[in-house]
């Protein structure tokens, strides 16, 4: 098994010394994360609120992306930072467990709760997967409305994380979980776990006839998705202080997957830019106030049409373009 | 009891018209359209301006909204569907545009009709009595006209050309080319129908429940439980899947607090979809 598995990873395209590939990769994410934003931002704590959102956002598509990744099309994300951020909520109120132990905990019960639901559920695929996902999202709302001691309500006063008391510190620590999380999937994607994955999106029976455990890679990267989710949904219960069943609803998984989708599916960096973009595209069309959402819906369309691909596939385009005009 | 049975049946012949024209929509273009419960919600608000903006006769009302939004399902097929279809290099990309237009839509009935949750007034006034159970006349009318509307559906599929055609292309693609039938039209003709098919489910469910703009999510999940149940794509499917449901819901309303129903019913389909994944009638490993 290893022998072909090491056949896959070997069609890798030209490695790099490892150092500083990965170096190449963080560094201008990290740019814009730690430099250019809290540049442009640290006097508006209106925006850096919009950028902090963007990065947890992005920190949970991010979860999403190596679903798509292995070839399923996941609308669960919602249930899962659901799910993190009541675990989030619950220790933290109730036996007043320092938020930045809260925080694994919500990744732990996502990762766990993922695994134990996704291991039936990943055998279905394409629109039925994508269904009964979207059907979690829906009945872990339901359970939560309906969970006996919650008084079907909300939970209220969640401590801030400790340490993290301005804006800024805030938005400090989510670039920070995003830079992590997008090394993690990057590394993951790049190693040879990614060509595994990739081998299954494109054909699971014959990954499976070459001897890979199509099963249980299917449902670790379901769970590292849900844990993603969970640490999302853990992150703003503490920003926002609150929790509610409708916190999280279908429509907040449809948006995840979007966000994939819009940045580009080829891409690791593709959720992150998808996030960011639709996240300040809806802040920038506020101004127009009644139009807003339409506009957004257009918007939306417009890149599906035009860059079915992703925006981050633009750049490849420009290039060739601009390749072939200079030769 | 009988209340219950009655409730059913009108549930089931009304999720029968979403789960029929999500199934043509999937079984003849093989995309799941997630606007559909946005196309159900807009037939209803646009029932509802014919109806209480315009003054207008509720037959003429129903009428616009099977044709506009039909319309609307055609020239979704023909502008955006077609062309990403072609140009995409995987095949969830029609999945997600299907997502994109259902934001479309229902962006577009936030900025036109608001956000209030509209009804009619009753179309027709009286009550029938059947055993122990009470069937308002509205009501039985709604009734009436879904199993007319189901009927006539299921006869043009069967036996008219078009139809034929369309399930010619729904089985293969290629041999139904290859005998001369214009695939193009066929398509955006079956979107338009599976369109028009929802619009006249919100249409005619408005005049008993009312509809928000914000309804669409909702029923577009119940449509895909529904044909989860019965198995996508197979017509006699998802007419199943809208009886189980219908009759699920009409019971668990009676008996148990509203959404613990519907988390019951999840945790059902769940298991469910453990034993069959390719539902009642699903042809296996699709």
């Amino acid at each position: 098994m290893a022998a072909s598995l090491d056949a896959i990873a070997g069609r890798a395209p030209e490695r790099m010394g490892g150092v500083s590939r990965v170096l190449l990769t963080l560094l201008p994410l990290a740019a814009v994360l730690y430099g250019l934003i809290p540049v442009l931002f640290a006097g508006q704590p209106y925006w850096l609120n919009v950028m902090t959102n963007g990065a947890v956002l992005s920190f949970a598509s991010l979860g999403v992306w190596l679903t798509f990744a292995i070839g399923r099309v996941n609308i669960a994300q919602g249930a899962f930072a659901l799910l993190g951020g009541y675990v989030t909520a619950l220790l933290s109120t109730l036996y007043g467990v320092s938020f930045w132990l809260c925080l694994p905990a919500s990744a732990l019960v996502a990762a766990l709760v993922g695994a134990a639901i996704g291991w039936p559920l990943l055998r279905l695929r394409g629109i039925y997967f994508a269904m009964v996902t979207l059907s979690l999202t829906e009945a872990m709302r339901l359970a939560f409305l309906n969970a006996p001691g919650l008084g079907g309500g909300g939970i209220l006063n969640i401590p801030r994380p400790a340490g993290l008391d301005t804006p800024l510190a805030f938005y400090l620590f989510a670039a920070t979980l995003l830079l992590a999380g997008y090394l993690l999937v990057w590394r993951l994607a790049t190693s040879r776990i990614g060509w595994v994955f990739r081998s299954m999106r494109q054909n699971e029976e014959l990954a499976l006839s070459i001897g890979i455990d199509v099963a249980r890679y299917r449902v670790v990267a379901f769970a590292i998705c849900s844990a993603m989710g969970g640490v999302a949904g853990g992150c703003f219960a503490s920003l926002q202080q609150n929790i509610y069943p409708a916190s999280y609803t279908v429509s907040d998984s449809i948006n995840f997957m979007l966000y994939c989708f819009l940045g580009g599916l080829d891409f690791v960096l593709g959720p992150i830019v998808g996030t960011f973009g639709l996240v300040i595209a809806f802040e920038l069309l506020r101004s127009i106030q009644e139009y807003q959402a339409l506009l957004y819906g257009i918007l939306m369309i417009v890149v599906m049409l035009f860059l079915p691909n992703g925006v981050i596939s633009l750049f490849p385009l420009l290039v060739r373009r601009f390749g072939r005009g200079a030769s | 009891m009988e209340q219950i049975l009655v409730n059913g049946t009108i549930l089931a012949a009304n999720y029968a018209l979403i789960a029929l024209g999500i199934t043509l929509i999937f079984s003849i273009m093989n995309v799941l359209n997630f606007a559909h419960g946005q196309m159900f919600m807009l037939g209803g608000l646009i029932v509802y301006y014919v109806c209480v903006v315009l003054h207008l006769p509720y037959a003429l009302a129903l009428i616009a909204a099977v044709v506009i939004v039909g319309l609307i399902g055609m020239l979704f097929e023909d502008v955006f569907f077609q062309r990403v279809m072609r140009i995409s290099n995987r095949e969830e990309n029609t999945m997600l545009l299907a997502v994109g237009t259902s934001l479309l839509l229902e962006n577009a009935a936030l900025s036109l009709f608001g956000e209030k949750q509209r009804a009619i007034p009753p179309i027709v006034s009286g009550v029938y009595r059947i055993g122990n159970a009470f069937l308002p006349a509205s009501r039985a009318l709604v009734l009436v006209l879904s199993l007319v509307l189901i009927a006539a559906v299921l006869v043009f599929v069967n036996y008219t050309k078009t139809g034929r055609a369309m399930r010619a292309l729904a089985q293969d693609r290629t041999a139904t080319l290859l005998m001369g039938v214009d695939a193009k039209r066929i398509s955006t003709l079956g979107f338009g129908l599976g369109a028009a098919l929802a619009g006249v489910a919100g249409g005619l469910l408005i005049s008993i429940s009312g509809v928000n703009a914000g309804i669409g999510t909702a029923i577009s999940t119940k449509a895909f439980i529904m044909i989860m149940i019965g198995g996508a794509g197979v017509i006699s499917g998802s007419l199943l899947g809208a009886v189980v449901l219908g009759f699920a819901e009409a019971i668990g309303y009676a008996l148990i607090p509203g959404s613990v129903t519907y988390l019951l019913i999840f945790v059902a389909l769940i298991v469910f979809l453990l034993f069959r994944p390719q539902g009642i009638m699903g042809k296996p490993a699709a």
